[in-house]
């Protein structure tokens, strides 16, 4: 161990030498494969204690592990967005969905609808089954939700985009680009609302949204051309020379392999095809893709300031994911009906135990992975504090002092 | 290092050259300062030096400029990045990623440099320019001079041989401006570093220079030389040379120490002349139009302004002074109702702005923003003042009329965007009049004026006030501030720090006085006029 900060209190194990270092910030690339995993494994099931579970243990390990950056409250966001989700698909089911076959809990006025409007219906009775399909349904959705959400407050996205091979740099800066176009443009619409009142012209309302619109987007198109001279200034797009055949191979081999990995993450995802068709898609399209983005990685110069290292813990987390991922695909296999259990009758769910296994195998990184940086310091008094009162409860009031 | 032979660039659809027959040479190791009338052609030659101009804008350059030997015409601005830095006048528009450390970093990783080497870089650039406690900062919550500060070392970790600056200090309050300039300052001493600075606050620059280039605009041919020499006879010099020429010193002055040493005589003969008060004694306020009681406004957690009480009456003009972010603009913004009070009230002409609507607000209160150009929508001059009638509901012809006392001879058809900053703002003061407002409320109006522009301003303002308007302007501008206000006003974290008449709050203030004050002192002197009004009843 190469750390000189004080052990964490009260754990007195032994841990692989690997995995125990400084604070740091976690390679992006990392918390994002792991939540693609959790993801992964909540597309690919409809019951809802393993949906629970996903959401879980991401909240735990996003308790554990994330920053004090803005970008870190992101999480508890995108869990009122899946409530949000499965209210508007419950509610969706109640005033539109067609009857499923059950106990019928309340029966609404139903209005009839012309022949052609077949499949839809408005009212009418609502069973137990149908609903409980419309909130598996929801929560699987709020679920996959939740795992981009953490994935978020664990990892700057920006920061993400800045770890793209070389060959994708210009896309990632189109995108950090337009991220930051997003405030800029709020500032300028409130500034062109203000002189609309100034000049005596209505600052609400419909017709002031009209008259805001070209000035706005004036002021953007200007914004955007300074902030261009300016890259350009300071060397923005600089290549080195690459002979032509070079360049086309890279198009042709980044071309395929994206179509690729297009079609095996459709095929993954999709519970109806065959898990094994999309794998090998999906590992052919990655193979040839990044083939594709060495080679294209020779045209540009550019070099990297302070990148994240991937280490033993980027390995653990990103394992943990596909673990999960691995997990969930198997057991669909091996167990259908533990993943997707019967609504219709309802009845008493079980707990499926090799996806669950698989899940928990995911809270891993909560423990094995350093502490975000700016978490570390916060920490440190209180941790002092309580190694003093474990040790000797005698000179408690002294440390307290 | 730089140097332009026979430089002659035309923009795209334009009638004339902007710069034609241009020959310069900036030796090595030089700070050479470019003035000139706004429009002259001053960003032009600047821009012209890393290929921006015309890889960039388009348009044709006959002649040839090269730059540590690389010739613009075959080098692109990215294949100069390496041997000139530019900042421009605006840093955030500038800025690619959105933290200190990374935005010095940026400009090293798209040349490819070595990552030790660009960590070394970094660290030191932070210690140079002092960024060391701001590394991890956002830059969106730095301050003007900070930003600037970045501005300048995200383009100096790239180790260029010539930094090229467009008013670097033109949106600083007076510290962030002495901050930006010091920093300057030992690059050129230190580092040998080539630097080519364009600036219309000449008081603040001056004394750096080691050569100035005049551009004269419409295609005259550039004086350059030593900058005692040019301004000599320069339409635009600080109010410093001007009052050297007005005693008559030779060498001019370039210093406030330079022209205080020299001052003793004149100091002598202005003791027993009559004062500018005395001359033309001001008349006397009207009623009150304007008041603020224990006005507070927060934005979210942040306070702005606190328990802050104000009376303005007619015929006053009141400058309003104060660090950048102390709550200028804000309490102009209030005092439109475009910001509602958290606490107290605001009046102004008898009613409270905030719940007026709109067309009932520019009978009372008109406001010139810092972006004077926001309140310009139609494509013609004319098509302006028309809808500036209609808005104001005044009738036909008011805007017009108003246009011509202030800016005479502006042609019906000419596009808004294709005016002079002076004229722009000309127009855009006409508008704010046009519904006859009792109140008029100015921000940071000499942003990119020129002098010459500066002092018609100043003559406009004088008029509006004695026809019983008030006037309130925010400005960092200490030298407009003293010629033009009666009463100034310094606020600090949104509180009124000094409330009092101009010539007693602002000599004697470090900060706040002008340079005429500065060389005179103690005598409470603030401008040139003033001295050659006194000197002319005196002889």
């Amino acid at each position: 161990m190469t750390s000189t900060g004080p052990p964490p209190p009260r754990d007195r194990r032994p841990r692989p030498a690997a995995l125990r270092s400084l604070p740091r910030a976690l390679h992006p690339g990392a918390w994002w494969l792991w939540a693609l995993g959790l993801a992964t494994a909540a597309s690919r099931t409809t019951n809802p204690l393993v949906l629970v579970l996903v959401v879980a243990v991401a909240a735990q390990v996003v308790a554990a592990r994330r920053s004090q950056a803005p970008w870190a409250r992101s999480f508890t966001v995108f869990l009122k967005l899946g409530l949000v989700v499965v209210a508007i698909r419950v509610t969706a089911q109640v005033v539109f969905g067609a009857s499923a076959p059950g106990n019928v809990i309340v029966t609404l006025p139903e209005v009839p609808l012309p022949a052609w409007f077949a499949g839809v219906s408005l009212g009418g009775p609502i069973t137990q089954e149908a609903l409980a399909a419309a909130v598996v349904d929801g929560l699987r959705l709020a679920t996959v939700l939740a795992c981009i959400g953490a994935a978020n407050a664990l990892a700057n996205p920006k920061r993400l985009l800045a770890g793209l091979p070389a060959a994708l740099y210009e896309v990632g800066v189109a995108v950090v680009v337009a991220l930051s176009f997003a405030p800029s443009l709020a500032t300028s619409v409130g500034r062109i609302r203000a002189a609309r009142r100034l000049r005596g012209r209505p600052d609400r309302g419909l017709r002031s949204i009209v008259g805001v619109a070209m000035p706005v987007l004036e002021d953007a198109l200007e914004r955007s051309l300074a902030l261009a001279a300016a890259m350009d200034s300071r060397g923005y797009g600089r290549r080195a020379a690459v002979p032509l055949a070079t360049r086309r191979l890279t198009a042709g081999l980044t071309l395929g392999g994206l179509g690729g990995i297009c079609l095996g993450v459709y095929g993954l995802l999709d519970g109806t095809s065959s898990a094994a068709l999309g794998l090998s898609a999906l590992l052919g399209g990655v193979l040839a893709a990044a083939a594709g983005l060495r080679l294209g990685g020779q045209r540009t110069v550019r070099s990297r300031y302070r990148p994240d290292p991937w280490r033993g813990p980027e390995w653990l987390t990103a394992g943990t994911g596909a673990l999960v991922a691995a997990a969930t695909i198997v057991a669909g296999v091996l167990d259908p009906a533990g993943l997707a259990p019967t609504l219709v009758p309802l009845a008493a769910v079980p707990l499926p135990w090799l996806p669950s296994v698989g899940i928990l195998v995911a809270l891993l990184p909560a423990w094995l992975t350093p502490l975000p940086p700016d978490a570390a310091a916060s920490a440190a008094r209180g941790a002092s504090a309580e190694r003093g009162l474990a040790r000797t409860p005698a000179a408690a009031g002294e440390v307290a002092v | 290092m730089i140097r332009f032979d026979q430089v002659t660039m035309t923009y795209p659809d334009a009638v004339a050259p902007t710069l034609r027959d241009v020959d310069l040479h900036v030796p090595e190791g030089e700070l050479c300062l470019v003035v000139g009338r706004t429009g002259s052609g001053k960003s032009t030659l600047l821009r012209a030096v890393n290929g921006l101009v015309p890889h960039f804008t388009g348009g044709t350059l006959a002649g040839r400029v090269t730059v540590a030997g690389r010739d613009t015409a075959t080098h692109p601005p990215r294949e100069l990045a390496d041997v000139v830095g530019v900042v421009g006048q605006d840093p955030l528009a500038g800025f690619v990623t959105d933290v200190v450390e990374d935005e010095l970093a940026y400009g090293m990783e798209s040349l490819g440099l070595a990552p030790d080497l660009m960590r070394r870089r970094v660290e030191e650039t932070l210690d140079l320019l002092g960024l060391a406690d701001l590394r991890a900062r956002p830059l969106a919550t730095l301050s003007g001079g900070q930003r600037q500060r970045v501005a300048i070392g995200s383009v100096l970790t790239a180790h260029p041989a010539v930094l090229v600056l467009d008013e670097p200090t033109s949106a600083l309050d007076p510290p962030a401006a002495e901050e930006v300039l010091a920093a300057l300052q030992r690059l050129v001493h230190d580092l040998g570093l080539t630097v080519l600075l364009a600036e219309h606050r000449l008081e603040r620059v001056v004394q750096y220079a080691d050569r100035l280039v005049h551009v004269p605009g419409a295609g005259a041919p550039l004086q350059a030389g030593a900058p005692a020499d040019v301004l000599a006879t320069s339409p635009v010099a600080p109010p410093v040379v001007e009052l050297g020429r007005l005693a008559g010193w030779s060498p001019l002055p370039l210093s406030i120490r330079d022209a205080r040493r020299r001052a003793g005589d004149l100091r002598q003969r202005l003791l027993h002349a009559p004062h500018a008060a005395a001359l033309a004694p001001l008349p006397a306020p009207g009623e009150e139009v304007l008041t603020t009681c224990d006005l507070g406004v927060r934005y979210g957690p942040i306070v702005a302004l606190r328990d802050l009480s104000l009376s303005v009456r007619r015929g006053e003009v009141v400058a309003l002074m104060g660090r950048n972010g102390a709550g200028k603009s804000t309490l102009l913004r209030a005092l439109t109702g475009l910001t509602s009070p958290a606490a107290g009230a605001v009046r102004v002409a008898g009613a409270d702005p905030a719940a007026l609507a709109p067309r009932q607000l520019v009978t009372r209160v008109g406001l010139v923003p810092q972006e004077a150009g926001d309140l310009l929508y139609a494509d013609t001059v004319a098509a302006e003042c028309v809808a500036a009638d209609r808005d104001a509901g005044a009738p036909p012809g008011t805007a017009r009329t108003l246009l011509d006392r202030l800016v005479p001879g502006l042609a019906d058809t000419a596009h808004p965007r294709d005016l002079s900053e002076g004229q722009r703002l000309g127009l855009v003061l006409a508008i704010v009049l046009t519904g006859r407002p009792p109140v008029v409320l100015l921000d940071e109006p000499t942003r990119g004026l020129d002098y010459v522009a500066k002092r018609r301003l100043v003559e406009v303002l004088r008029a509006l006030a004695a026809d019983g308007h008030a006037i309130v302007l925010a400005t960092h501008d200490v030298e407009l501030a003293a010629a033009v206000s009666t009463r100034t006003v310094v606020l600090a974290e949104g509180e009124v720090v000094v409330d009092g008449p101009t010539s007693e709050v602002v000599v004697g203030s470090p900060a706040f006085a002008p340079q005429v004050a500065k060389i005179l002192a103690p005598s409470p002197w603030l401008t040139v006029d003033e001295v050659a009004a006194a000197l002319a009843v005196a002889s």
